[in-house]
């Protein structure tokens, strides 16, 4: 169980590390700011879902490439 | 004696959370809770004067609670009463502070919620009394209110005895044992199958009602909060770097990303190079704002809201989280993406 949902946060998308929760500095610029732009996206799918429990939104990488 | 008596917008009856955004004012007299208070308060002590404020209002400006407090003076209180809160969390935090304002200039004050509100905390020395969960045990809750203010007519202090809850003065007092002893009599008891000895209670996570989801993210107002520390370079507000005490708010309108150089991160807790190197890594204002253009936002909130998650205790947290809350629904923002580290 990840910190996040012991501790109840409600709506969760995963980041790649505590340092850079809305980036990836392992990525290439374009790369990282496509992944960015992949995670606010997932926010905003989780925002407009009713949850009632903590629920993981995890970014599907694949589908949204060329997002 | 003389009692003012603070409450919120919903018990005074004047609307929920519609009205939660009114300001301070005056009623005659008691009002909603406070005339069953009166009742069980007898001939000896009157209810003078009721005080109202909105939630909203009252947990997100800093000034309210010295505001309330000058309106209490006025109407001539020699004891101010706030709640009861039960549980809920901005009615406790300005019930809280209003008490601790009046006990910081030698009114006395005693204020009234679970004890598991979150604003306790914020009533400093005050004594706060406890009440029930929910307005269903508002009798006993008054009750015992009203038996603590007969006690404290009296010149007494409250003590656990009387449903004093929250931070009391510590008392030094000497026990057989030093605290190894004790320390390994405890193992021994939980061993034992003993789950609750402690000396030390600690407080535990809240569980929050989920939100309802907006409707469209496309038609909402959105807001970045974070707890990564972003401030402006040479962080001009001092924020901590741990343990914090208290949050920021910087305004991002018209800004289309959080320039290295311009934004820096002070958290204590981890290696910021790579947060520093392009700060939208903690705040993803570059990515937001991209599609706030493109219309899957609305609209972005105008301003972000910070403070450090690093050592930072729960209740000052829990404070952050209400008052952010507060703070967003009163500038009508339907959602927030808060970053964490």
């Amino acid at each position: 169980m990840t910190i996040a949902e012991q501790v109840g946060a409600l709506r969760i998308v995963p980041g790649r590390g505590i340092p850079y929760p809305s980036g990836d500095p392992n990525l290439p610029l374009p790369a990282e700011q496509a992944w960015r732009r992949q995670l606010v996206q997932r926010a905003l799918d989780a925002v407009a879902t009713a949850v009632e429990r903590p629920t993981i939104f995890e970014v599907d990488v694949a589908a949204r490439a060329d997002a | 004696m003389r009692i003012v008596h603070y409450v919120n917008q919903f018990s005074a009856g004047l609307g929920g959370e519609d009205a939660a955004g009114i300001g301070p004012r005056v009623l005659e007299g008691a009002v909603g809770p406070g005339r069953l208070l009166a009742q069980l308060l007898g001939d000896e002590h009157q209810i003078v004067a009721t005080i109202v404020c909105g939630d909203d209002y009252a947990a997100s400006n800093t000034a309210a609670a010295d505001e309330l407090l000058g309106l209490a003076r006025n109407a001539g209180a020699e004891l101010l009463v706030t709640g009861p809160a039960f549980g809920s969390g901005r009615y406790g935090l300005a019930c809280a502070r209003l008490v601790a304002a009046a006990d910081a200039a030698g009114l006395p004050a005693l204020a009234t919620m679970h004890p598991d509100n979150p604003g306790i905390a914020d009533a400093g020395a005050a004594p706060v009394v406890a009440a029930g969960a929910t307005t269903r045990e508002m009798r006993p809750t008054l009750q015992r209110v009203a038996a603590a203010i007969a006690k404290l007519a009296t010149g007494a202090a409250l003590t656990a005895a009387d449903g004093r809850v929250a931070k009391a003065a510590r008392i030094g007092r000497l026990v057989e044992h030093r605290a190894a002893h004790r320390a390994v009599e405890l193992v021994l008891r939980r061993l034992g199958g003993d789950r609750e000895s402690t000396e030390i209670p600690v407080g535990g996570f809240d569980a929050v009602d989920p939100a309802a989801p907006v409707d469209k993210a496309a038609s909402a107002i959105v807001a970045l909060v974070t707890e990564g520390a972003v401030v402006p370079i040479g962080n001009p507000d001092r924020l901590e770097s741990a343990r914090a005490t208290r949050w920021l708010r910087y305004q991002i309108d018209g800004m289309d990303t959080l320039a290295s150089g311009v934004w820096e991160s002070v958290a204590g807790g981890f290696a910021t190079t790579a947060a520093n190197a392009d700060p939208n890594r903690l705040l993803p204002l570059d990515a937001a704002r991209t599609l706030e253009r493109e219309g899957a936002i609305g609209r972005l909130h105008g301003e972000f809201m910070v403070t450090v998650g690093n050592g930072t205790s729960v209740a000052a947290a829990r404070r952050f989280g209400i008052e952010w809350a507060a703070e967003l629904r009163k500038a009508g923002v339907q959602a927030a993406i808060l970053t964490a580290t």
